[in-house]
């Protein structure tokens, strides 16, 4: 029983990086319609801006939580002006083909400048060592994972659906002429949207980093079962994906006492029973 | 500006129509007809020439098995509007029985073969009962989830030997009269297999069964209205597009004398959608220039080392911001006119 | 009539004689080097067996002798189908005789049959699966750094005879870990020791806690991880994380590269136990090897055993050519005259080649230094062990492999 419990702990703490990757897909999908298959090498391009900003500038993890994002975020919005904005309006296919190259050149060139075995990368001091909780020994920079994400899940949820800022966007997703007659920039707000969701996949590149090796490959593996927890959730549904992406941790969890084996696969077994039920995902508008 | 987008906020569903246009509208389809027949003589007759032409025959013939499976792909997608995510699953299932049967049971090809596809047909029977319920982009996601499940399952039963595959299978004697051990044999065994396939595709897609299956693509609540059954005539063509995949999954293992798990993959599933879409979605000829492209990139691209997967990465990108119809639709778009 | 018979004779006789003459004039060689050069393991073969593969060629001096070597390599993606179609158009058309490298269990096993059919030769220096030389072996195959037998053997009964005798695994769910498990449960339990339990986990985790937490559960002494590349490595970071080492029980990697504990770094990996066949630091010859690699290599990385595999794999098969006066082009051939020769390298020392192409040799039982042992990078290892090679791998009288006479 008690080894359940933590079982259920680390569910919950992996559930922080599906939440955060899945929030950013989601987000990337609901305000410009594409499916970033590219979100798992940006992730990894997160890990390694964090690598980086140690090994020759010095600075520290905490800094490269904030950098780290803007500078990949930056580079998607380099990657939204030069190329993906010739796509709008188009099927969701060619978006995914096209990040799917990108993901491509992204992870070779990366692979070829630093190895496939990955680069190492401490914890930071402030969160080493670890408290024993009674029924499992808790690292406390994963409890520092599961806060800080969802800290910065609901953060990102309350933007895009509370202030007006979010609002501006979703109208601008709806009816883009409408908004444009208002004089707001609509292309403007869309590549913003891009670098948003493409830093917070960094920022979960840059809370990983600690846990797993820095490698280039990283995010390859990931971004099936990422993808996966957003259509779970409802595709572009921010809330349905940040739910799912922690409750997805938890079942997996679960999984990898019962079923270690079939950890990887159960989450395809949810999507389909949750499809077969609930066409639109869990919180899916009827969209 | 956001069309897709709209529709699929309408009804979630009809996304997919933007994609193939260019095999419709055509005011002359006589002339189309025609044209079509000469290309495919032409393709009949440059293939028939590969052996005498110093070409490396099993090149060709990796080409041709996927130029099936991606041909057959492209019936679901470029004529039903099915995107399929989950096309591996065929490939994989069908390689994996006859190669076992070939192996361990020791039958003939012919009825490797048979098994092979047979296997193919009754999994699209099962996973196109489920699948065929949703639409669109939740299509597309419940096939993947499926071929992901059955990835699983042949990961864990022991008859395919988790990573190492089935290995040396033997190539034995169709109809008891050919030795598919000889290359050229097997080539041209290959060759009619493919063309059949593609004949048989080519007669679908112009049959009435297969207008059914674009009018349900263009507006399937009006194809019900007339009183069409969409959701039986978009099972058939899945179990078709299945048991050809099949088909092409069986022969592939008498070209690569294994069968692994890479073929069940679903980055193999992604490779088919990329060779239908550099040829051309919605064309009958594309898939098959899609195939030997992507397959010449592997292969001579391999030399390249470390820098392959940039180059195909390169290469998609500039597919996509470019030449958006595949190489097979550009050109019928210049020449104004569908190939 | 006589007279035709014996002038057929004479034509078959010049012309045979032709033929050994060109026979022994060939002296054209060419080599591929068919590797992970895009995946997971391209630090440990990859650009680097090329590199390795260049040098032997330098280094045997055949050039000067007028020999024509050439190498081409290529990325097999870890595809069987793929290698087998690259190999095959390599066998066909580039007409190449050897095989190096090959990583990957199925794809060697996909070219261990390819060469088998086409009378060429492989020299396997990657896979880990010992059936290449059990029931799959073959006689145009040679097997040369180590199998899973190996390591489970080695790193298995040294650790249990230093006091490891209760084990749980951490084991990648696939073929290769399900060796390893197997062979080492076989090795831990001969020599007295327990098994506590075993956890199955999905290739390419990224996340281990959860077996971790498992494992430590098990209270076993010995945490052996059955995995290899991305999924050893992580597990290792998330034990010294979760204080795994630290509560008393002890990690085994039971396939680990030199590679691998550099991108740990050291802080992470000291301490680690492990059987590998090769370390640039064993003595005056080998770290000469690994000073004029790590030179060539862009990331100045010292060789892994599989590149260290390929140099003298090579340069034993370069020895038994010159020995045959040219290259005949006949695999089966000249593998035979490379098991008549006993080894003899600067890189893995005496050795023979046994009947069903196994390369046998010492094998050394590794623990990795801290961080305060080590005097500069890649100084990685300390030598706390070492199998001679007629115990290091699996007894003639155990194979299943045909070619070897009972």
């Amino acid at each position: 029983m008690q080894a359940l419990y933590a079982q259920l702990l680390v569910g919950l703490i992996n559930g922080s990086f599906y939440a955060l990757l899945s929030l950013g897909l989601a987000v990337i999908f609901g305000m410009l319609n594409i499916i970033n298959f590219a979100h798992g090498a940006l992730y990894m391009m997160g890990a390694f801006v964090a690598y980086f900003l140690l090994q020759y500038s010095g600075l520290n993890y905490w800094w490269a939580l904030i950098l780290a994002p803007v500078i990949v975020g930056l580079f998607g919005i380099l990657l939204e002006r030069t190329m993906l904005k010739w796509l709008t309006g188009l099927d969701h296919l060619y978006g995914l083909l096209l990040t799917f190259g990108i993901a491509l050149i992204v992870q070779g060139v990366f692979q070829n400048y630093f190895g496939s075995s990955g680069l190492p990368y401490a914890i930071p001091d402030l969160l080493k060592g670890g408290v024993n909780l009674g029924f499992m020994y808790l690292p406390i920079y994963r409890g520092w994972v599961v806060v800080f994400s969802l800290v910065v899940c609901l953060a990102t949820w309350y933007l895009i659906e509370k202030t007006q800022l979010g609002a501006y966007l979703r109208a601008a997703t709806e009816n883009p002429t409408l908004v444009r007659a208002f004089g707001i920039n609509v292309p403007l707000m869309i590549t913003l949207t891009y670098g948003l969701g493409v830093g917070l996949a960094a920022l979960a590149g840059v809370l990983s980093a600690p846990i797993n090796q820095v490698r280039p490959l990283m995010g390859a593996d990931l971004i099936i079962v990422v993808f996966a927890v957003v259509v779970i959730g409802g595709m572009g549904s921010i809330m349905g994906s940040i739910i799912t992406g922690f409750a997805l941790g938890v079942i997996e969890g679960l999984t990898k006492y019962f079923y270690p084996e079939a950890s990887n696969t159960v989450v395809f077994v949810l999507m389909v029973l949750v499809l077969l039920v609930k066409p639109q995902g869990l919180t899916g508008r009827a969209a | 500006m956001r069309l897709a987008k709209q529709e699929l906020q309408i009804d979630g569903t009809q996304q997919m129509t933007t994609l193939t246009t260019s095999s419709t509208g055509n005011s002359n389809p006589n002339a189309l007809m025609r044209d079509e027949m000469w290309a495919f003589l032409i393709m009949t007759v440059l293939l028939a020439l590969v052996p005498v032409s110093g070409i490396y025959p099993f090149f060709v013939m990796q080409a041709l098995c996927f130029a099936l499976f991606a041909c057959a792909f492209n019936l679901l997608i470029g004529y039903g509007g099915l995107l399929s995510f989950g096309h591996a699953m065929f490939l994989g299932t069908a390689g994996y029985v006859t190669a076992h049967a070939l192996k361990v049971w020791g039958v003939s090809p012919e009825i490797g073969i048979v098994l092979g596809v047979a296997a193919s047909a009754a999994l699209g029977v099962v996973t196109g009962l489920i699948a065929i319920r949703r639409q669109g982009i939740y299509f597309s996601m419940i096939t993947l989830a499926l071929s992901q499940l059955l990835y699983f399952i042949y990961l864990q039963v022991p008859f395919t030997h988790g990573e190492d595959g089935i290995q040396g299978v033997p190539q034995g004697m169709l109809f008891g009269i050919f030795d598919l051990s000889k290359p050229i044999t097997l080539y041209y065994v290959v060759l009619v297999v493919f063309l059949l396939g593609f004949l048989l595709i080519y007669r679908t897609i112009n049959s009435p069964f297969g207008e059914v299956l674009k009018s349900i693509r263009e507006n399937e609540p009006r194809a019900i209205s007339l009183g069409y059954k969409a959701d039986q005539y978009k099972l058939m063509a899945f179990i078709l597009s299945a048991s050809l995949v099949g088909l092409a999954g069986a022969v592939k293992v008498f070209v690569a004398q294994n069968a692994s798990l890479t073929d069940v993959h679903w980055t193999m599933s992604g490779e088919v959608v990329l060779i239908a879409l550099v040829g051309g979605l919605g064309t009958v000829f594309g898939p098959v220039i899609g195939a030997f492209i992507i397959i010449a990139m592997q292969q001579y691209l391999a030399s390249f080392g470390q820098w392959v997967l940039v180059i195909q990465g390169v290469i998609f990108v500039a597919c996509v911001l470019t030449f958006r119809r595949g190489v097979i639709g550009e050109i019928g778009h210049y020449f104004r006119r569908s190939l | 009539m006589s007279n035709k018979l014996s002038a057929l004779l004479l034509g078959t006789a010049l012309s045979l004689g032709a033929v050994a003459g060109a026979f022994a004039q060939d002296k054209n060689i060419k080599i591929g080097v068919l590797t992970d050069m895009s995946g997971l393991y391209s630090d440990i073969g990859g650009q680097g067996s090329v590199i390795a593969a260049q040098m032997a060629v330098e280094d045997s001096g055949l050039t000067a002798k007028g020999w024509k070597i050439d190498i081409v390599s290529a990325d097999h993606q870890n595809k069987p189908d793929i290698g087998t179609n690259i190999g095959r158009q390599w066998i066909d058309v580039e007409k190449v005789d050897i095989f190096m490298d090959v990583l990957n269990s199925g794809v060697g096993l996909a070219i261990n049959n390819l060469v088998k059919e086409k009378n060429a030769i492989m020299i396997n220096t990657g896979a880990a699966t010992s059936d290449l030389t059990n029931a799959q072996c073959s006689p145009n195959t040679v097997h040369w750094v180590y199998d899973t037998y190996m390591l489970a053997n080695s790193t298995g009964a040294a650790l249990v005879k230093a006091g490891g005798d209760s084990w749980y695994f951490l084991t990648a769910d696939y073929a290769f870990g399900a060796a390893l498990e197997r062979d080492t449960s076989a090795v831990v339990t001969k020599s007295g020791g327990k098994i506590l339990g075993a956890v199955k986990h999905p290739l390419n985790s990224s996340d281990f806690s959860s077996f971790l937490l498992q494992a430590q559960a098990s209270k076993a002494k010995i945490v052996g991880l059955a995995n290899a590349g991305g999924d050893t490595t992580n597990s290792i970071k998330q034990a010294a994380e979760f204080g795994i080492v630290k509560g008393g029980q002890k990690l085994a990697g039971l396939l680990l590269f030199i590679n691998d504990v550099h991108s740990l770094g050291l802080n992470v990996a000291q301490g680690l136990n492990f059987t590998e066949t090769f370390y640039w630091d064993l003595n005056d010859q080998t770290r000469a090897f690994g000073k004029r690699y790590s030179e060539r290599s862009k990331t100045k990385a010292q060789p892994s055993m599989i590149q260290a595999g390929v140099y003298a794999g090579l340069l034993h098969y370069f020895k038994a050519l010159e020995a045959m006066g040219g290259n005949p082009h006949d695999g089966a051939k000249i593998v035979a005259k490379m098991k008549d020769m006993p080894t003899d390298d600067a890189l893995f020392g005496k050795g023979e080649i046994q009947p069903n192409g196994r390369k046998i040799h010492p094998a050394y039982l590794f623990e990795v230094k801290t961080p305060a042992e080590s005097k500069g990078p890649w100084d990685y290892y300390k030598l706390i062990g070492t199998t001679p090679a007629d115990k290091a791998f699996r007894p003639l009288s155990e194979s299943a492999c045909p070619l070897v006479k009972k």
